[in-house]
């Protein structure tokens, strides 16, 4: 296993490395809240970060496992293609932004806006979610098991929501739906994957109305 | 009856804006439209070249050289872009413009040694095959940006804003969204594509510096980073954007062409080309980074004189967009039908939106996009460009410059006031620049 001491080897060393053929097991110590920690990795590993992250960890993530151990600032797995990332404590803002695949699984809370314009990312919360989470989000799943902030799934496509908890205000056009088995399906084998146990019919499902799909001026006073 | 002759339009009601009251009292909804601003505001066209004379001696036309070449990018990046013309082609997407319009503009510019720039909706194949050099945009909305685009990418393009609407997103109708467009997109096909105004990840100068760091990590710091501003507040986005660690800042000034916007934006929000060259220009020499980061100037160019001029107040090279679609068909006076099945002719057209575009450059329909052929459209383009190099070389050499970025403001004269103040160059004729001296 490969270690990198961020005390001691720069930022620049590190992604060079891992952009590389790195090892099967990877860990990065003393992140110390550095932004831009192991972006851009196109390689089978794990990596184990090992306390909290600044911005935009795991961006554009392809195919490892990264996983950090403590909490995540802004942005990260932004544009996560695939692979995977478990962030242990809390996620800043912006959370699996525009992620087009793989999975996310915070461990604590998520600030605002997590899932914002998802493309295809699976997020699984374990905690409480922000205002506006899965604004504008295309596609993928965004499951929520505390409570959801106000303005969820505002102006959503396709993305498919589950949250467990208390629900604050709905975004525009984003509408409760019903669970069908193929929904409990999915939900259970996402939890499974974030290694959570919540009963599925504890999860409400929400999505969109499919009303903004094309511009409408009769929804003018909703936009 | 009184004599026709005699009938007086009124100046605060004009033929159009009476059209536009009734159309927007009969359909309830601003009008969205391509193309660019239509109104007349202050631009190139306001100033002139001073040829050499007595105090300062031309070379020779035809005979002696005129360099064009430019470098992009050498601030931070290993890889800096060199080009051998100063006119670059501007980012516009794949499903705003067909297929065959991006591989013509891919093959001209590879001809002439010049780059292109996708735009939303990510980068198409054809787009990478035919271009030599290709600047990838990073767009807000993220449509089909991914890792391996970055990598094979040669420049990169942050996309804050663009000169037809800063401040504003997209739209990409229904209509353009076929199955192709809509899986680059991951939306389904057929409705209406928002594209963001905004980054989804960050929100200020101190985030963005971050996230160019990102950029720069995950291309292993390779290749330049651009970012893309609408002209706007100019000298605060330039030295915004240095101090976040741009390579490259690309200019676009109101006159700038969109694929669909509304009228309003197009026509009332942002500054003219012209002034904001000045102001950038301001702003990185008042960091001393002029010529350190360099400046793309797009939003209007139409002709070598055009470029010329921008290069003269300061900037490294120009962006075309509008003209290089002109360059391909657009608004040529052929199917005169399918223009007037759009209620519109040749000269007029702005209907890019529709997706009915008659010479088959912003369209996605396959009958229509087959009007344009590669190789045509690529020949169209080069002998373009050709033409503006040209023109820019022998304006360069009658002022005396063996290089066209030896063009300086010392070379130009203002027709007007407000170009005088606003490029900051001597009204003709006079010594006197409006707000700078009293002579």
């Amino acid at each position: 296993m490969a270690r990198f001491d961020l005390e001691k080897t720069s930022l620049r060393e590190l992604n060079a490395w891992l952009h590389g053929q790195p090892d099967a097991h990877v860990a990065v110590l003393n992140p110390a809240g550095r932004h831009n920690i192991a972006v851009g990795v196109d390689a089978e590993t794990d990596i184990d970060i090992e306390g909290h992250v600044g911005y935009y960890c795991a961006g554009m993530n392809k195919n490892a496992r990264i996983t950090v151990h403590g909490s995540a600032g802004p942005g990260v797995a932004e544009n996560m293609m695939s692979g995977e990332v478990r962030i242990s404590g809390n996620a800043s803002q912006y959370a699996g932004a525009s992620g087009h695949g793989g999975l996310l699984v915070i461990g604590g809370d998520a600030s605002g806006r997590c899932g914002i314009s998802m493309k295809g990312i699976d997020i699984v919360v374990a905690g409480n979610a922000g205002h506006m989470s899965a604004f504008m989000a295309q596609k993928g799943h965004l499951v929520i098991c505390g409570d959801a902030g106000d303005y969820l799934g505002d102006s959503l496509y396709e993305a498919v929501i589950y949250v467990r908890g208390a629900m604050g205000l709905l975004g525009t056009d984003c509408i409760e739906k019903k669970m069908s088995p193929a929904h409990k399906e999915t939900l259970a084998a996402l939890l499974k994957a974030a290694n959570l146990t919540h009963p599925v019919e504890e999860f409400r499902r929400f999505g969109s109305a499919r009303t903004l799909y094309h511009f409408d001026i009769d929804n003018a006073d909703t936009y | 009856m009184s004599n026709p002759e005699n009938l007086r339009a009124s100046a605060t009601f004009p033929l159009h804006v009476i059209n536009e009251i009734h159309r927007a009292a009969d359909q309830g909804i601003y009008e969205i439209r391509g193309f660019g601003a239509k109104r007349r505001v202050p631009s190139f066209d306001d100033l002139l070249f001073l040829g050499a004379s007595i105090s300062r001696y031309p070379l020779e036309g035809y005979r002696e050289r005129c360099a064009t070449n430019v470098t992009l990018g050498n601030r931070h990046a290993k890889k800096p872009i060199e080009l051998a013309i100063p006119i670059t082609i501007a980012g516009m997407s794949f499903g705003a413009l067909g297929a065959n319009a991006k591989e013509s503009l891919g093959r001209a510019a590879t001809a002439m040694g010049t780059s292109t720039t996708t735009g939303d909706g990510g980068m198409t194949e054809e787009e990478r095959q035919s271009s030599k050099t290709l600047v990838y945009q990073v767009l807000p909305s993220r449509y089909g940006l991914n890792p391996d685009d970055l990598r094979r990418a040669d420049a990169l393009e942050v996309v804050i804003g663009q000169g037809a609407k800063p401040g504003g997103g997209g739209m990409l109708l229904g209509q353009k969204i076929t199955e192709r467009v809509a899986g680059m997109r991951d939306l389904p096909a057929g409705i209406d594509q928002r594209s963001a105004c905004r980054h989804p990840d960050w929100t200020g100068p101190d985030d963005l510096e971050i996230k160019i760091q990102e950029l720069r990590e995950i291309t292993d710091w390779q290749i330049p980073i651009y970012v893309k501003v609408g002209a706007t507040r100019v000298g605060y986005d330039v030295a915004l954007a240095v101090k976040a660690g741009a390579d490259v800042i690309v200019l676009d000034g109101m006159q700038g062409g969109t694929a669909a916007t509304q009228d309003v934006f197009i026509e009332h929000v942002g500054i003219p080309t012209l002034p904001a060259v000045r102001m950038a220009v301001d702003a990185l020499q008042d960091l001393n980074m002029h010529r350190k980061v360099q400046l793309i100037v797009s939003g209007g160019i139409r002709t070598g004189a055009d470029a010329a001029k921008a290069l003269a107040l300061g900037a490294d090279a120009v962006s075309i967009g509008s003209a290089a679609m002109v360059a391909l068909g657009c608004n040529r006076d052929v199917y005169a039908d399918d223009y007037a099945a759009m209620q519109t002719r040749a000269g007029y057209c702005h209907h890019c939106h529709t997706g009915r575009c008659p010479v088959g450059v912003a369209t996605q329909d396959p009958d229509l996009e087959a009007r344009l052929r590669p190789e045509q459209g690529a020949t169209w383009v080069r002998n373009y460009l050709t033409t503006m190099v040209l023109e820019m070389q022998t304006i360069a050499r009658a002022c005396g410059k063996s290089h066209v970025l030896n063009l300086e403001p010392e070379d130009l004269t203002a027709l007007t006031l407000e170009a005088a103040a606003m490029a900051r160059i001597p009204l003709a004729g006079t010594a006197w620049i409006p707000g700078i001296n009293g002579q």
